[in-house]
């Protein structure tokens, strides 16, 4: 079943949102296709009628209650910023395009 | 190999510094004096450490001798210095993961385990290098430059907290914190020859960590001892409301509990571990010595069946790269770390993360977004979840019959630097710790010999969920038993 599974990397990396250098995407190609050969023997075991597990605890559904509790620092979350206005709020790259309705 | 020993010591445990600091033997100001002094002499080739701001820790270790000197010490940790992985929240220090992406980012708040640590009067001193964002076996993925390991320079620390273990072993620290998603506090530790803890799932607040696979993801230290590992225990576990995940009980003396010493407790042996191509033959040797220690010891030594182990690397690297492309999709050169601009909003995240993530993350995130994506999701995702379900089968059915699972912590001894490049080979290197991982469960590397090249060799015990204090009673006598 599995076999005729292949990644495209290049795909991949556009959906995961990093850019790849043409030697990386050849590199990761080779090395993925090699990690996922691998990672093809869990095709063998039967897992019929196994829950899945995605975490490792009981817990369910833990509840705060809907209190305010201390906030960050506003000067150390706006130093942390790769760029800011005015020392008041975080710069970032416009979000709408101009004029044609925009592609983002 | 002479002169290599001068890069490992075996350092002052905590419990020794607290002593001299109750009888007046020696301040915190002079402890610290003393490790700086190291870290001066040692981690310019060793390069444990991204950071280390000795002014700051001297402060602090002033304050703690005023404490002391008016009679009133926060407690007996009042003043000890602690080194702490790249990857955990202290507010006001760098936090970057070994990443460029984080460059320049400085924590605003402190993790749950350095306010606990904080309340007991130690002292946060350093940031210790690591393998980008905890994704690694060796500490050779760091964007701060590899790290050595104290008994071989030409070898690496093991990884992914192997900062923090070069630290330890090499006499700049009493102890560090670190983190194990896979084995990363266990493996450096055995490379290392010091003692790595991985609590239990849920045991140890993970807030203020860097979450790289988030149902996987647990602090713990890294000491000399591990009456040192059971007292850090005491201090960082237990319940906080801030993560979810986090047990609701509490738990603690279990530094007490080493007084109980070994009876009683059944040591179970899985003959999967020991069936593992690549095992070096020298590392099974110490294993199975470690074995008959605990049965001349009075100990019952009873098998016990893993089977699941020879699935345990593709599982985990499924999960854990699934979970990791989803948690490092906040890496977007938006609110903090790195910004590389583009001309658009959609290139700013493409070049941000192509110039901020270094090769084996973009490897585990473009694996991660692959086994989550449309049409595969079922084929690996889903079935690494069922599958991690008869890993923990496993360890249910072996605890059923033993306390404690003893099997090396790592194949091998440790390895050169770029000995090891092709990924896929490195990921095999997790074969014994990514279990207790899947699991959820506790585990601990030992210090149990040397090679014959004089490199350490680490004994993993394991434990079943919470029964951390079997593997700490069982480890603590099998490091003293040595001694004798």
């Amino acid at each position: 079943m599995a076999s005729d599974k292949q990644i495209n990397v290049e795909d991949i990396a556009k959906l995961a949102r990093v850019e790849l250098t043409v030697e990386e995407a050849a590199e990761f190609q080779k090395e993925i296709e090699s990690i996922l050969g691998y990672v093809e023997e869990l095709s063998a075991v039967d897992v019929e009628g196994i829950e899945p597990m995605a975490h490792a605890t009981a817990i369910t559904n833990v509840f705060g209650k809907d209190v305010p509790g201390p906030q960050l620092d506003r000067e150390a979350i706006l130093g942390n910023a790769p760029e800011t206005l005015d020392d008041e709020l975080i710069r970032v790259p416009k979000v709408i395009e101009d004029g044609d309705g925009g592609t983002h | 190999m002479a002169d290599q020993h001068v890069y490992q010591l075996s350092p002052a445990t905590l419990f020794d510094a607290a002593a001299a600091l109750a009888a007046g033997d020696a301040t915190s100001t002079s402890l610290c004096r003393q490790l700086l002094a190291r870290h001066e002499a040692t981690d310019n080739v060793l390069n444990g450490y991204r950071q280390l701001d000795s002014d700051a820790v001297l402060e602090q270790a002033a304050a703690a001798d005023a404490r002391r000197s008016d009679g009133k010490p926060i407690g007996p940790c009042d003043g000890l210095p602690i080194a702490i992985k790249d990857n955990i929240a202290v507010n006001g220090q760098p936090c970057g993961c070994a990443s460029r992406i984080l460059e320049g980012y400085t924590a605003p708040y402190d993790a749950t385990v350095v306010t606990r640590l904080k309340a007991a009067g130690m002292i946060c001193a350093g940031r210790t290098n690591m393998d980008e964002f905890a994704m690694g076996s060796s500490t050779e993925n760091s964007a701060y430059g590899h790290s050595c390991n104290p008994w071989n320079t030409e070898c690496v620390p093991g990884g992914s907290s192997g900062g923090s273990a070069v630290a330890v072993a090499s006499g700049q620290a009493f102890a560090a914190l670190g983190s194990d998603t896979g084995g990363s506090i266990r493996q450096p530790a055995s490379f290392c020859g010091i003692v790595g803890l991985k609590p239990t799932y849920g045991l140890v607040p993970r807030y203020g960590l860097v979450a790289y696979a988030s149902s996987l993801d647990q602090i713990g230290p890294l000491t000399s001892d591990v009456r040192d590992a059971a007292l850090v225990l005491d201090i960082i576990g237990g319940h906080d409301p801030m993560d979810s995940t986090s047990i609701p009980d509490t738990m603690t003396g279990f530094v007490d509990a080493l007084e109980e010493g070994v009876e009683g407790l059944r040591i179970g042996v899985p003959k999967e571990y020991f069936d593992v191509d690549g095992l070096h033959p020298e590392v099974r040797q110490a294993s199975e010595a470690a074995i008959r220690a605990f049965s001349d010891a009075g100990c019952e030594v009873v098998d016990v069946s893993l089977p699941s182990l020879r699935y345990g690397v593709a599982v985990y690297y499924v999960i854990a790269t699934a979970e990791a492309s989803s948690n490092l999709a906040r890496y977007d050169g938006i609110r903090y770390g790195a910004r590389y601009p583009d001309t658009d909003l959609m290139g700013t995240y493409f070049m941000t993360r192509e110039k901020g993530f270094g090769k084996e993350v973009k490897r585990r995130i473009i694996l991660g977004t692959y086994v989550l994506s449309s049409g595969y999701y079922d084929a690996y995702y889903l079935r690494a979840q069922k599958i991690r379900t008869l890993v923990r089968r496993d360890f249910t059915e072996a605890f059923k019959v033993c306390d404690v699972i003893i099997g090396p912590t790592s194949p091998t001894t440790a390895f050169r630097h770029g000995e090891i490049s092709d990924p896929l080979q490195m990921y095999l290197t997790d074969i014994y710790t990514v279990p207790a991982n899947l699991a959820g469960n506790c585990g601990i590397s030992i210090p149990y010999g040397t090679d014959s090249s004089g490199l350490p060799i680490g004994v993993q015990l394991m434990g079943d969920s919470l029964c951390e204090k079997n593997i700490l009673r069982a480890g603590h006598w099998l490091m003293e038993s040595e001694k004798s």
